[in-house]
């Protein structure tokens, strides 16, 4: 599902987020990226989702090179995975339903089709009984659940979250963690950036460990090949 | 097909939902854009009553010829069949000294002054009409040569240059209208650019959480351009109506001055190719203008995760 081969990112500004990152997430996996703030993460999410592409090296996505994907082809490509942010990224003056629904206008969905979808997306939340609230009146965990079901409602293969329980506690990060592993059992192939230790340890789902712009699975004993490979 | 026609609906719907839920600064925009299109149209139609007005003289190029002081009727009418043979000549009116001195003495008012003269000051003189087909200018100029050349006569003044003046001004204020007219344009350009422009960053967060999740450029783009088409056809429909009342206000004194002069001058009201005319103007500029500030600026908005 995800490829990443040496992948370097270095941003304009002069700093290298990643420096030869290689990886490899098979389908219908769920996989945890952790590591300190600043190590990499975020940046390996933008490379998934195409916000930022590489400076050097390979993303492969869905079986697709994203460094030859042209830009106009970007929001048909980000139609086919779900996003997830710390901050939910809800757009506060528009209801729950409106909110969820903006995937499927972008997608030019016909509107009867779009109100199914919306409404199954909010149900596998929970939250189908709030479509006409706005994000504010509910509480941080149920805006979290928002951002989900936007996520999930194109039905993407793959869903990918930054922190998506960063800003709740921990009885609420496991509800929200819960959430995404009942859409894993399903077949969705879930990447989330979080650094909370204590729900990676206890899940006992498969860890990459982002450090100094490298990416290291604690599990495998090859996880320092990558280094020698490059100087061969 | 259906489905594209329920996009641009859904969008057209929601940008005419997003003015009307502002409609203060709305207004505002609607104004400025209706007054910029109001004054070259209203200057327009003035000008076309104008020349619609001033269409029967250009036809009437008479010349006038006066014979000298002691030249007899009977001279005078000789004279004048001898003009009605020549070609490209339609008519020939021979105005005798006591018929002008009988007009002139009812027209002008000036009755008594005449009175004390005693003697006729007014001289015989000849209306002379040519025909449609006879006056260019190289033609009355071969006709005002062919009076002149008779020693009997003492002036000939040709009527068509005051119309040929007349035209020329109009043409001159047509410019300057035209003129005005592609600056005020520009301004509408600028004025609804930059209101989308505002708009564009006032939502950024929206568009940006819009691209994240797969919206094209054309899908952020298109109530953009909406909202820029509402506001040139809203302030052209506002133009046309305040041009309506202002020819309104205008037509009965305007009317009442032109009947003191004799005339029958009236101020033309927009008919319905002058509407169309002005909405298609005003849709085109906003339409323009969103799609120049659109494109300009969506494509500097990128979402951050």
């Amino acid at each position: 599902m995800i490829r990443f081969d040496r992948a370097c990112k270095r941003y304009p500004n002069g700093r290298e987020a990643l420096s030869g990152a290689s990886f490899e997430i098979a389908a219908g996996e769920m996989v945890f990226l952790t590591g300190r703030s600043g190590a990499g993460k975020s940046t390996i999410l933008k490379l998934i989702a195409l916000l930022e592409r590489p400076t050097r090296g390979l993303v492969m996505v869905n079986g697709r090179n994203t460094a030859a994907l042209s830009s106009r082809k970007i929001p048909a490509f980000r139609r086919e995975l779900g996003m997830v942010f710390q901050d939910h990224r809800l757009l506060p003056e528009r209801s729950v339903f409106d909110n969820v629904a903006l995937p499927l206008h972008a997608a030019h969905l016909p509107l009867r089709e779009m109100d199914k979808r919306v409404r199954a997306a909010l149900d596998q939340v929970g939250l189908l009984d709030r479509a006409k609230s706005l994000p504010l009146e509910l509480s941080v965990g149920e805006q979290q659940r928002v951002g989900i079901a936007r996520a999930v409602v194109v039905k993407p293969t793959l869903l990918i979250a930054d922190e998506p329980t960063g800003n709740l506690d921990p009885a609420l990060s496991l509800e929200i963690m819960g959430v995404f592993k009942r859409f894993n059992e399903v077949g969705v192939t879930v990447v989330i950036a979080t650094h909370d230790v204590e729900i990676v340890k206890s899940w006992g789902t498969r860890e990459l460990l982002v450090a100094d712009g490298r990416v290291q699975d604690p599990k495998s004993e090859l996880s320092e090949l990558p280094i020698m490979e490059a100087q061969r | 097909m259906i489905g594209w026609l329920t996009r641009h609906l859904q969008s057209l719907l929601f940008a005419a939902g997003r003015l009307a839920r502002a409609p203060l600064s709305t207004a505002f925009t609607v104004l400025v854009i209706a007054i910029a299109l109001t004054l070259p149209t209203a200057f327009g139609l003035a000008i076309l009553s104008v020349r619609d007005a001033t269409g029967n003289f250009a036809e009437a190029v008479d010349v006038s010829v006066y014979f000298k002081q002691g030249i007899s009727l009977e001279q005078a009418q000789r004279l004048a069949s001898n003009a009605r043979q020549r070609a490209g000549v339609a008519r020939v009116n021979l105005i005798s000294a006591d018929e002008a001195l009988k007009s002139f003495r009812s027209q002008s008012g000036f009755g008594a002054a005449l009175d004390v003269l005693g003697d006729n000051p007014l001289p015989h003189a000849l209306d002379v009409r040519p025909r449609p087909d006879a006056t260019s200018p190289a033609q009355m100029e071969s006709l005002r040569k062919y009076f002149a050349a008779w020693p009997e006569v003492e002036l000939v003044q040709v009527d068509s240059e005051w119309v040929q003046r007349l035209n020329a001004i109009l043409d001159l204020l047509r410019r300057l209208v035209l003129g005005t007219s592609v600056l005020l344009g520009l301004g509408v350009l600028a004025v609804i650019g930059n209101t989308i422009r505002l708009e564009i960053y006032s939502r950024r967060a929206e568009i940006e959480v819009t691209k994240l999740v797969g919206g094209s450029n054309a899908f952020v783009r298109r109530p953009f351009l909406y909202t820029g088409l509402f506001y040139g056809l809203l302030g052209a429909l506002l133009a046309a109506l305040l041009v309506a009342l202002g020819m309104y206000l205008l037509g009965a004194p305007v009317s009442r001055l032109a009947t003191s002069y004799g005339s029958t001058f009236r101020l033309l009201s927009p008919g319905i190719r002058e509407v169309g005319g002005l909405l298609a103007v005003g849709m085109l500029l906003g339409l323009t203008g969103a799609w120049l500030a659109a494109t300009r600026h969506l494509a500097r908005i990128e979402p951050r995760a």
